[in-house]
This record gives C-alpha cells, structure tokens and sequence, in this order.
C-alpha cells in the first residue's frame, strides 16, 4: 500500500449559496485553502459553518455555486462541472455508515469487489490482514451491530483505506466515542497515516483533536464560511500522546481556542438575534 | 425436550393454561349447562371437537375426510397465488417509488385514490369484468396484499439512510449495485412487516370472495355449512382458517429470519 | 502558496460532469401537485382508450362518463345518502365498542405479565380467523341483522388495536419508568401518567390500521347479509348488472374510508401534541 500518489486538493475562492431565488443562504463565501498531498488537514469552526459543504463537493455529493475545486490539478468542481463521489475520495460518514446487512469483512471488501479491481477471495484476505494488523481478530463474519461503536468505525476506515483513496475524508468521525474510545482512535489513525500517508480531510468540532492528528489546522468563521486563520502544526511525526505535554502544543492549544472562542462569540450573537 | 420441561415449569405456562380452560368452559357453560338464549343455538367445544376429529362424522366433514382437506387446498392455492403476485409486482413498485422521487411524484397520487377503497369492494366488479370463477377471488385477494405491500416497501425504501447511498457510490457502486446491496437489503424489515400484513389481508380476502364468488375452498363451506344449519362445520373451518393464518404468518417471519441475519444479530447484541 | 494565475485552464478530472441544471419542466415535476394531475388525467384517458379499444376484460367495464352520469343521478337520490348513513353508522359503533373495549384490554395486557399470561394465548388463537369468518355465528347469535353488523366490524377494530396498545405499552422506554419510580410516582401514577400516554402513539397506529379494516368487512358484511348501506347498494348494483352504479359504489366506499381515516388522523394528531411536526 504505497500508493499514497499525489492527492493534493486546492480550493480556490470557493463558494456555496443555497437556493439563489429563495431564501438565499449563504453557506461558504470565498474559501481558499489546500491541502498538500499527504497532508493531514483538519478544519474546525462553529456547526452548521458550511464545512460540510467543502466536504460534500469534493466527495461529490454537493456542487458549488462560485469558485473552483482542483485535484492534482485536475478540475474536480466549479459552478459548472462536479464529479461524482467515486472511490478515488471516499468518505467516513458522522453517524457511521458501515451497511448494516454485510459482515464486517464484507464490508471492507464491497469496494474493490463492486469495481472489479480485486476477487472474492483475495479480497477477504486481505480484509482479514487489515484486521489483523489493527488488533481486530475474530470480527470478520460479525455483522456491524455485534461490535462496539469504536470498533465499528474502525472497520469504516479500513473500507475506505482498501480503495487506496487519493484523499480520505472524515465528517467528524468520533464524535459519539467516548473519551477513551476516542483516544483509541486517535492513535489508530495516527498509525495508518505514519505508515502511508495519504490526504485527509478531517472535520471536527473537537480543538485537542485537531491538533494531535494534523498538519494543519484550518479555522473557519462563521456563517458564510470563510477561512478565518490556517494553523501549521509544526509537532514531530510520528506522534504519541505525550506530545500534549509539550510547550508547542500548549501554545498552540491556546492561540487557537482564543480564535475560535472570538468566532463562537460572533456565532452565539448571531443566534440571538435570529431569536429576537 | 429441555425447553418444553422449561416452559411446563414457567408460571406463564400455568397461566395460560388457566386462560384456556376458562375460554372452552365458559363456551360450555353458556351453551351447553345455562342454555341461554341466544347462546343456546351455538354449538358447545366439546361436539365441535368430537365432529372435526370423528371418523364418520355427522356432516361429512372431518379431519378423516377428504373433502376437508380439498377445501384447505382450494383456499391455500388461491390465496397464496394471490400473494405471490402481490409480492412480485407490490414489492417492484414500493422499490421503484421508493427510490425515484420522479415517478414517486407520479405514481404515488394514483395509490392513494386506490388504496382507501376497501379491497372486498371490488368483488362486485370483478366477478363481472373477470370471467370464470377462480380469476376474480384470486384477484380480489390480490388487490389487498397488493396495497399493503407497496405501502411498507415504501416506507422501507424511505428509512433507508442516506449516508448508506452515498458511502456505496463513495466506494464506486452503479445503480445496479445500490438496487441490490443498499436498497433491497435496507427495506427488507419493512418489506417483510408489510408481507405479514399483506398475508392477514389475503386470507380475510380470500373468505369474502369464496362466501360471494367462490365455489368449494373454506370461505365457501362456511357459507354453505350455516345454510344447512351445520354450525359445527362453520366453527371448525373458522378455527381451521385461523390455523392456516397463523402457519402462513409464522412462515412469512421465518423466511424473514433466514433472509435477515443482521437483524437477528441485532437484537441478540442488545 | 502558488501563484499561478488560472491562465491556462486547468484539465478536469475524468469522471467529472456538468452540473445538473434543474430546468423549468423539472422543477415543475417537482411540485407534487403536477404529476399528480398528470397521472390521474392519463388514468382516465387509458380508461377510456381500454374501452375504445376493446381490450379483453376490461372493455366490460363502464366509460367513465357514464359513471360520472350515474354518480350525478346518485347524488340527487336520497337512498343514495342513506346509505351512506347506515354505512357510517355501523362502522361508528363497531369501531367505538372496539376501541373501548380494545384499549383497556391491550393497556392490561400490556402492563401485567399475569394478564397477559392467561389472555394472550386465547387471543392468539382467536385473532387469525378472518373477521369475515364470523358471519354466519354472528348471524346466528345477535338477535338482529344490524347488531350483527356491529358485531363484526368490531371483531375487524378489535383486534388490531389490542394489539398494537398491547405492543405500545411494552415498548415504553424502561428508563422513563425508573425515572418516574425515581420522582415517587405511584403504581397507579405510573399506569396513567406514562404507560396511557407512552402507548397513545400505537393507540392511534391501531387506530388508523383498525379503521381500514372496519371498513372492509363492513362491506363484506353488507353484501353477504346486510339491508342498505353502501357495501349493499354496490351488490344490489351487481345484482342488477348494473356496472355503473359499481363503480359509483366503490368511489363513494372509498371516499367513505377516505373521510373517516382522515378523521382518525387529525383526532390522533390532537391527541399527542408533542408529536406535531413544527
């Protein structure tokens, strides 16, 4: 699995205004950013910013009304062009989206099953050895709902990773863990990125969270979405948890909560007023 | 053997033993010993068991003759063929409405003109549109699994989560492929709930069209049997159609259970 | 950060395609009242046509003209309402004797093991004969036609809710009840204060369910043994190889089921506010 080739994302002035006749929501105004290929990237900002509509369209489930979206360079969205999702960006949904009806390892191998890239057999191989790697034995023929939460989402992310994604999307993946599973979880990802770092997309709410696993850290405001301030995690890789006792850490632990304490302000404000 | 010794010994069982001793001995009591009324002229359990199991019975009917079990087939065979057509085509249409808003939006206002139409309704003109005898009893009872089938798939299709759509076009899946891996298997329990409603319906169903149209099968003989003043006979083809309700529903979960393993997973990991 | 101004238009992704515009006739399609219209407009035209062209069978049955033309001459006919009358009167009472009679049962069964334990099994064995099943013994035993009738379209509403008001109140989240327990509620508190209001949900699924049911063997018991109502006027239409006025019939049975499930609907919705959708 070296085939972490290029998957480098620019978003260039994008842009997201739903329903242009009616109501007229702005969701994302003038967004740019990218992520390197190989780059861990996790945007944070307040709910309902309109994250998940850069999400969306570079899966491509959403499209964008302004602005462009290149992969490698590659035209990948703009107002008028969008790609559909494929398994070249795949994505780790919120509420897990593993298929209740197929066992585990019929999950993890539904991808290059279904695009014919690989057969039956050498498939579920395969599966188990992913599962074998990570520590889960003996979960192959459970189906979803036997496994714990934590479990279950790991086995998500080996369904994305067997399609050697160009670049992996996560929509804030542990938010229903708990503080220890969530832990878990951090480090199993933090191991299969050391081990093959490919892009990733990483949206989530939680800021210790950002930090441990990233490159980058993007801020967004809020509604309409912009890119408030973009924060380079300069931490050694690979990371273990001791790395949140270190002065970096601390410093950057609290220049970013002082930015996005300033944005929830503005957001809660913001909620006032559409109250009043 | 465990398991009955296990239930013989549950106070559940005691119970429901007590609830059944007092069903049959007040259906005694008040027909057979305080002979009121309107009770009297109903048959007491005891002559209704003695006629269904009797070798020579009084009526010509028994669980020893062959004309009994002519009428259970003539009623199975039209109801489960009625069935059958209401899975192939109500099941299609639930998946297709489910799964295109278009043709939702179109088919959809046509459902709900038919659907509030009491199925036993159509008898009337399906006896003189359809011709012989079989076609419109069949047809009858086909119209009532029919809705109730395309309404659950429906609704099946409809809870299906929409992450699932996409995490199967994420990892590169057609149309094809979601019919039969997302939407199929996500409608499924209630796909399966609606085949049970649609069962209960049928054999309602099939009983109108056999009182009105038919000719032989249990619905029939019921009929005829309370013309004659045989009401041990209309007692024990009730209680033979409720058997036969019953097999076909216990049938329908269990293909349900070998179909949906997941489920059952489910609700052991609970 | 690159400058490289977008001069040269960059190549696009192979599996890329153009955004999909939603044109006019799309978003009229969208609007569920359209389609609607469509569909029920090319309903009657391939009505007509299967007439016209004589297919088999379905040339048997009336063009819809004339049974507009019968439904007008319905309309003005006073039988034509008593019909309706008797009709919704029979499904009234036996739907309400069912409901007050169904609900406490279920709620019983429901709440205690021991009830449930004796009644269930006779339940069972009582619920799968078909309602239908009943009409001669309910002919036999009620003194009257009419309570026969009654008799009947209760067993169809019967079941059903005490089934589903049995389902509801085991269904009722345990922690609600210990939180309750917790507060120093009574048995009795429990009883009306959450397993009533925790279980109204299926009380109005059964209800709904139970209503639709009523009416199908109210028509079959109108045809089989009954003297007016609408069940009856569309036999006596079939008797009279009447083929319009079945059709006319079957409409009016329909509407009736239409109007009274409606009902059951919005008394349902009233009944349990903190279900309405704001």
């Amino acid at each position: 699995m070296n085939k972490a080739a290029n998957g480098k994302i620019e978003i260039v002035n994008a842009g997201k205004i739903y329903d242009p006749a009616g109501i007229h929501v702005v969701a994302v105004e003038n967004c740019s950013f990218n992520l390197e290929a190989g780059q861990f990237v996790s945007v944070v900002g307040p709910s309902g910013c309109g994250k998940s509509t850069l999400l969306n369209t570079i899966a491509g489930f959403d499209t964008i009304t302004s602005g462009e979206i290149l992969m490698d360079g590659e035209l990948l969205a703009s107002p008028e062009i969008q790609t559909p999702p494929g398994p070249d960006r795949v994505v780790v949904f919120q509420g897990g989206a593993l298929f209740p009806w197929k066992t585990v390892s019929e999950n993890i191998i539904y991808g290059p099953v279904i695009q014919k890239n690989m057969e039956r057999p050498e498939a579920e191989k395969m599966a188990i050895s992913l599962l074998n790697r990570v520590g889960l034995t003996k979960v192959e023929t459970k189906y979803p709902s036997e496994l714990s939460s934590g479990v279950q989402r790991r086995v998500e992310i080996l369904r994305a990773l067997i399609n050697q994604p160009k670049i992996m999307m996560l929509d804030e993946p542990f938010r229903a863990l708990d503080a220890v599973a969530k832990s878990v979880m951090h480090n199993f990802l933090l191991e299969l990125f050391d081990e093959n770092p490919r892009t990733m997309f990483f949206i989530t709410h939680d800021l210790d969270e950002a930090i441990y696993l990233s490159d980058l850290v993007v801020v967004m405001t809020t509604r309409p979405a912009k890119v408030k301030k973009i924060i380079k995690i300069d931490l050694p890789r690979p990371r273990r948890l001791d790395v949140i006792k270190t002065e970096i850490y601390r410093n950057i632990k609290a220049d970013l909560l002082s930015i996005v304490h300033e944005e929830a302000l503005k957001a809660f404000k913001a909620g006032e007023r559409e109250m009043a | 053997m465990t398991r009955i010794k296990n239930l013989a010994a549950a106070p559940t069982f005691y119970a429901a033993l007590a609830g059944m001793i007092l069903f049959f001995s007040s259906w005694y009591f008040l027909t057979e010993t305080l002979t009121l009324p309107r009770f009297k002229n109903i048959p007491d359990p005891l002559s209704v068991v003695t006629e269904w199991s009797a070798i020579h019975p009084k009526y010509g009917v028994s669980l020893f003759t062959k004309p009994y079990y002519v009428d259970i087939l003539y009623s199975i065979i039209r109801t489960y063929a009625a069935f059958a057509g209401a899975v192939v085509f109500g099941v299609s249409l639930g998946i297709v409405m489910g799964w295109s808003r278009i043709l939702h939006n179109y088919t959809f206002p046509l459902v709900e003109i038919f659907r509030p139409m009491p199925p036993l309704s159509w008898i009337p003109l399906a006896v003189l549109v359809l011709p012989g005898i079989e076609l419109p009893v069949v047809f009858v009872t086909f119209i009532a699994a029919f809705f109730a089938t395309v309404l659950n798939t429906l609704l099946g299709v409809q809870s299906i989560n929409r992450d699932y759509f996409l995490a199967a076009k994420c990892l590169g899946a057609k149309p094809r492929d979601i019919l039969f891996h997302v939407v199929i298997p996500g409608s499924l329990p209630f796909i399966f709930t609606g085949l049970q409603i649609a069962m209960g319906i049928a054999w309602m169903s099939i009983v109108a069209g056999e009182i009105i149209a038919g000719q032989r099968g249990l619905g029939y003989y019921i009929y005829e049997a309370a013309a004659l003043f045989q009401y041990e006979q209309v007692i024990m083809y009730m209680f033979t159609l409720g058997f036969l309700g019953y097999v076909s529903s216990v049938a329908i979960r269990y293909v349900g259970n070998l179909l949906m393993a997941w489920e059952e997973a489910k609700r052991k990991a609970r | 950060m690159s400058q490289t101004s977008v001069s040269a238009a960059p190549p696009i992704h192979p599996a890329a395609v153009a955004v999909k515009t939603r044109g006019a006739l799309y978003q009229l399609t969208e609007r569920k009242a359209l389609p609607g219209a469509i569909s029920i407009i090319g309903f009657l035209i391939a009505w007509q046509l299967s007439i016209t062209w004589e297919l088999p069978y379905l040339s048997n049955i009336p063009y819809p003209k004339d049974v507009w033309d019968s439904l007008y001459e319905s309309v003005l006919k006073s039988s034509y309402w008593n019909d309706w009358k008797m009709s919704l009167i029979r499904v009234f009472v036996g739907f309400t004797v069912g409901q007050v009679v169904g609900i406490p049962l279920g709620l019983a069964m429901g709440a205690s093991k021991t009830i449930k334990a004796l009644c269930f099994p006779v339940f069972e064995m009582l619920r799968p004969i078909p309602p239908i099943a009943w009409i001669p013994l309910s002919i036999l035993f009620w003194p009257t036609e009419e309570l026969s009738i009654y008799f009947l379209t209760f067993i169809g509403a019967f079941f059903v809710i005490v089934l589903n008001v049995m389902q509801g109140v085991s269904s009722i989240d345990l922690s609600v009840k210990r939180a309750a327990i917790s507060l120093g509620a009574s048995r009795k508190d429990i009883f009306f204060k959450i397993m009533i209001p925790g279980s109204l949900p299926s009380i109005v699924t059964g209800m709904t369910v139970g209503i639709g049911v009523t009416w199908n063997v109210l028509i079959a018991a109108e045809m089989i043994a009954g003297h007016g109502g609408l069940g009856r006027g569309t036999w006596e239409a079939y008797t009279n190889g009447n083929l319009p006025l079945i059709l006319v019939g079957m409409v009016s049975i329909g509407f009736a089921g239409y109007i009274t499930s409606s009902l059951v609907r919005v008394i349902g919705e009233k009944a349990m506010p903190w279900r309405r959708k704001f």
